[in-house]
């Protein structure tokens, strides 16, 4: 009996490791499909944009804990560092499609895909330029309890960043299904060429989705800030990449498939890392993604005519 | 026309040769060179060796002289700039050997710089030790060339001795960056050298990472649940803080130890309350030294006004061993290729020096088995003298 419930805690305790992490795949990667849904396009800036979020996070979490604290209870500037961050952030990915996507409309879709790498590179070294080469340590916004719960450990960290990651997508799910700008987005990703013709603009509408992604991207950047809190300029490349493969796999466009393809990343990499010696593990888990995509090229949710049409 | 021009030339050199031999037989001059950063990346480098030379000779100076076989001798620095390029550091080398003279060389810092520069010196059969320089191909086949600290592998042994000894474990893990080569040696060397003190299979757990990785809990779950009593992770300092923080989240109580790695000021900058008590393996430390070190320290920051760090320390040491060595050469016949050969004989031949970074004997390579200095991370977060483990 003890090493049946031994094992199945420590089966418990990944699961829990892997939905912390499979978060932020989740989150960061709806930003990819979100705009493949409206534009027919990746930005490859997305993960940098979250690197930025995650600075500006940085940044308002500093001042707001030097200015309220003691005023106001903690979950009150935690709320507000979100809020603002979220807001500020956003300009950050209407920058992205104003300054790198709008111009390239019209151009040949491989200079229109690669304009996010290079806004990723500027985004870097201008951060780098800014603060220097020197880590940063995300300050923590609440003190982390440690639960041990039946031999497994919990801390309120982790519950928050599961939470609020489910909540931002049942939130982004409300947004998209229930209101006349979400239904837009919908309706651009059925069809961009008759949309705007019903005067729907794609001049707001692209914007807008690119600031939902960065919105997002930023939370999640605040919440990676507690989980693990050193920041470095290049933080957003291998996240960016990871969350890109996901919304791969979910299905190119599709924000449920990519939600639950970010899950299924995290999944894949805390158990293949549980099973086989470390060392395997990314080789390992990116074979499983590469079988994966070979039985089922358009992802998990991709749609038949987006093959067609486009990139 | 030209037999006369070719013989004038052939007599000017032999007059010339014989001239400096005169000259040199004279002699009551000791010279020892320093190669050091002055400017360049690492200017800070450069003013610790000259501050710690400076001192040095300032004692000598307070001698008299140094004493070599009765005779006392004046000594001279020939302190030379190498710019923190490798270059620079092969020229200042060629200079001091060939047209000052000198005895002995202690620098360059960097193994940038030393690995070429004490191709230099083994060529003209000098004498060089280079106090803080960390690859092995700086003395790598040539005998010659020594240095003052250990090289990185070497606490792998020391670090499973001294967690051995102080907290009698006999089951250890070990979470490392396959990726990149410090740490990945090391942690290979530490398990040997656990797995020969408590047999096979006493690493219970050996994971690792990829560079730029920042979740571990699959590998620390996997350590927690392994029985392990101590946890050995050779990183730097921007993944220390989240192993640590992580470890402990996922139900890790055991101690955390690592290297050198670890000893920047920035590890403690980032990791905060959640390092205090943690150990490590270094050169030197400067808080709770002791003895002669405490002296050195003491006495460098009443001079130059900030404490010394492990560069400083090391080319005290390594100046001492060259002093020593002078002195055990027995005389100096004032021929300047005889003496230099002399000096190198009796630098290979140094035992149980007690220098401040500790207790040193040169291996064949021309490399010191010493004893390494535990630091602990003492709860106002500084780097604690906790004591020493030898190999």
């Amino acid at each position: 009996m003890e090493p049946l419930i031994e094992s199945l805690n420590y089966i418990l305790q990944n699961i829990i490791n892997a939905l912390q992490r499979g978060s932020f795949y989740a989150v960061i990667s709806i930003g990819y499909s979100m705009v493949y849904g409206v534009l027919m396009l990746f930005n490859f800036a997305h993960g940098d944009i979250f690197m930025v979020g995650t600075y500006i996070g940085f940044g308002i979490a500093t001042v707001f804990l030097a200015v309220l604290t003691g005023l106001v209870p903690p979950p009150v500037i935690f709320l507000a560092t979100v809020v603002v961050t979220m807001f500020l952030a956003s300009w950050i990915g209407v920058f992205v499609e104003v300054a790198g996507y709008r111009p390239l409309r019209q151009a040949p879709r491989a200079s229109a895909a690669i304009t996010g790498l290079m806004i990723g590179i500027i985004f870097e070294t201008t951060i780098l330029i800014m603060l220097g080469a020197k880590r940063l340590s995300f300050p923590p916004l609440m003190e982390t309890v440690n639960y041990h719960i039946g031999g497994i450990y919990i801390t309120n960290v982790k519950a928050m960043i599961i939470i609020i990651s489910l909540l931002l997508m049942l939130a982004l799910h409300a947004f998209i299904q229930k209101t006349k700008w979400g239904m837009a987005m919908r309706a651009m990703s059925y069809d961009f060429l008759a949309v705007p013709l019903m005067g729907v603009s794609i001049n707001i509408i692209a914007p807008l989705t690119f600031a939902v992604g960065a919105g997002l991207a930023s939370v999640a950047g605040i919440l990676y800030g507690q989980a693990y809190p050193i920041l470095d300029p290049y933080m957003g490349v291998l996240l960016g990449w990871k969350a890109f493969v996901a919304a791969i796999l979910g299905g190119r466009g599709s924000i449920k498939g990519a939600a639950l393809a970010g899950y299924l990343l995290g999944f894949i990499e805390i158990f293949v890392a549980t099973v086989f010696p470390s060392t395997l593990r990314d080789f390992i888990a990116y074979s499983i993604i590469l079988v994966i995509l070979t039985f089922r090229p358009r992802g998990f949710f991709g749609m038949e005519h987006s093959t067609k049409l486009r990139l | 026309m030209k037999k006369i021009a070719v013989l004038t030339m052939m007599a000017f050199c032999m007059a010339m040769m014989f001239s400096s031999l005169a000259f040199s037989a004279r002699k009551t001059i000791i010279k020892i060179g320093i190669n050091a950063p002055l400017t360049g990346d690492i200017p800070k480098v450069g003013e610790g060796t000259k501050y710690a030379a400076q001192m040095w000779l300032e004692d000598i100076e307070k001698a008299g002289g140094l004493e070599v076989g009765g005779k006392k001798y004046e000594v001279e620095l020939v302190i030379e700039d190498n710019e923190s390029k490798a270059e620079s550091a092969v020229k200042a080398n060629t200079k001091m050997i060939t047209q000052d003279d000198v005895l002995a060389i202690v620098g360059p810092q960097s193994s940038k710089q030393a690995v070429p520069a004490g191709e230099v010196a083994n060529k003209y059969k000098t004498v060089m030790i280079s106090p803080w320089s960390t690859n092995p191909n700086t003395t790598l086949d040539r005998p010659y060339v020594f240095r003052g600290c250990f090289l990185d592998p070497f606490q792998g042994p020391v670090v499973a001795n001294f967690i051995t000894d102080e907290f009698g474990f006999t089951k250890a893990a070990v979470l490392y960056d396959v990726a990149s080569d410090y740490p990945k040696g090391l942690a290979e060397v530490f398990k040997q050298a656990w797995e020969e003190k408590h047999g096979p299979g006493s690493v219970v757990a050996y994971e690792s990472f990829t560079t730029k990785d920042t979740d571990f809990s699959s590998q620390l779950t996997k350590i927690v649940k392994s029985g392990a009593q101590v946890l050995f992770t050779p990183q730097y300092y921007n993944e220390v803080p989240l192993i640590v923080s992580q470890a402990k989240n996922l139900g890790w109580t055991g101690p955390i130890v690592g290297s050198d790695s670890w000893g920047s000021a920035e590890t403690i900058e980032l990791c905060g309350e959640a390092c205090y008590g943690l150990f490590f393996s270094s050169h030197y430390a400067a808080a709770g030294a002791k003895g002669a070190t405490k002296e050195f320290i003491d006495r460098y920051e009443a001079t130059y006004g900030y404490i010394p760090d492990d560069v400083a320390a090391l080319t005290w040491d390594a100046l001492r061993l060259a002093q020593q060595a002078i002195q055990d050469a027995g005389e100096l016949t004032g021929r300047i290729e005889k003496d230099r050969e002399a000096v190198r004989k009796a630098l290979a031949q140094i035992k149980d020096f007690d220098g401040i970074t500790g207790q040193m004997t040169f291996t064949e390579e021309g490399d010191p088995i010493k004893c390494a200095v535990i630091v602990r991370i003492n709860h106002q977060g500084e780097y604690e003298f906790y004591g020493s483990s030898c190999p």
